[in-house]
């Protein structure tokens, strides 16, 4: 299959290096750690806040280096964003829903 | 050449232009014009399965933090229940069997199948291994009363068990979804491990373990939402 060359530099091939995942391994493992630290001390609200943005973090660290984002197409990346806007709007929609029912005084409800 | 189709598809017409003749291989399939287009193509169909995937469970999610808000109290009981230990100790066995599977797949980059076979086999059983506590810790939950369909269900310390149940059934729902993404995942490494054992793949031509990969992490990514939200929020009483 000579005659196909990859002519864009975009499709060049990308081979991380095993330190690469090393690193990302340990990072995603002191994060667990942390995040079950952190859960047994009282932090009030933020709690909530700490756990979900430990989770993020560990999801993008999966995500962009074990899933290969980072090197990934335009387009598939597109899709990616497009798909977790459509889940923030099922979660935003639903959530404005059920936390401001009642607030009107709505006769029957 | 192992990846190659015994039957090439060439169009009679293709050999008047006198362009090279094109035999069809796996890494290349006639609908596509290079290697690469087709690499792209498959990478892009599973990030859209993916996002299917993402909807599915965010339904999910929606409906336990909906009741989460709605029994707060009840709910922070029930979770606190839950085996911590345990829980942290699967998201450690989770990760390293990402790792590994990163790892496969870039054997496979790289061609090389030993390696190959050797990260499969580790991630199938670091999968088995999450399998084998998560069923322990259903079986504390049978011990524990905390089984939502049985008639001595009983939650400690509250008397709106309607509740509690309603937790454990979402306990139950989800980590068991996710258990089955979990034995969908060990069948699918299976069949690349006796797929690549049978010369199947090459640096060209490694996509369906990538493509495995790429379902692999996204059951773990998963779980990384899953392990907060049941077992961490509101721990401390």
């Amino acid at each position: 299959m000579n005659e196909h060359p990859h002519q864009d530099p975009e499709h060049a091939e990308h081979i991380d290096s095993v330190k690469t995942y090393a690193v990302i391994l340990v990072a995603l493992l002191c994060l667990t750690i942390l995040t079950a630290f952190v859960a047994t001390i009282d932090l009030g609200p933020l709690n909530i806040i700490v756990a979900l943005s430990i989770a993020v973090a560990k999801m993008l660290l999966v995500v962009l280096v074990f899933m290969h984002v980072r090197f990934s197409t335009r387009l598939t990346r597109v899709v990616l964003v497009g798909g977790l806007l459509w889940l923030a709007i099922l979660l935003l929609f639903a959530f404005t829903d059920f936390n401001t029912r009642g607030l009107l005084g709505v006769p029957g409800k | 050449m192992d990846s190659q189709i015994q039957q090439s598809h060439v169009h009679p017409s293709d050999l008047h232009q006198g362009e090279a003749h094109h035999l069809e291989t796996l890494a290349l399939r006639e609908q596509f014009d290079t290697e690469a287009q087709q690499k792209d193509a498959s990478t892009l169909g599973m990030w859209v399965f993916l996002i299917t995937e993402v909807m599915f469970f965010g339904g999910m999610f929606l409906g336990y933090t909906l009741y989460r808000s709605n029994y707060a109290d009840t709910w922070a009981l029930a979770s606190r229940s839950l085996n911590l230990p345990i829980g942290a100790t699967n998201t450690c066995v989770l990760l390293f069997s990402s790792f590994t599977m990163a790892m496969a797949v870039r054997a496979g980059q790289l061609g090389k199948k030993k390696a190959v076979i050797l990260f499969l086999i580790l991630t199938m059983l670091f999968g088995l291994a999450f399998l084998g506590i998560k069923g322990y810790e259903w079986t504390q939950k049978f011990e524990e009363h905390h089984v939502p369909a049985l008639a001595n269900f009983h939650l400690e310390g509250t008397q709106l068990q309607g509740q509690a149940k309603l937790f454990f059934s979402f306990y139950f729902a989800m980590t068991g979804l996710h258990a089955l993404h979990m034995v969908v995942g060990v069948g699918i490494v299976l069949f690349i491990i006796f797929q690549t054992m049978r010369n199947k793949y090459s640096p060209k031509y490694y996509t369906p373990i990538d493509i495995a990969g790429l379902y692999w992490h996204f059951v773990d990514v998963v779980w990384i939402f899953l392990f907060p939200l049941f077992y961490l929020i509101d721990r401390h009483p």
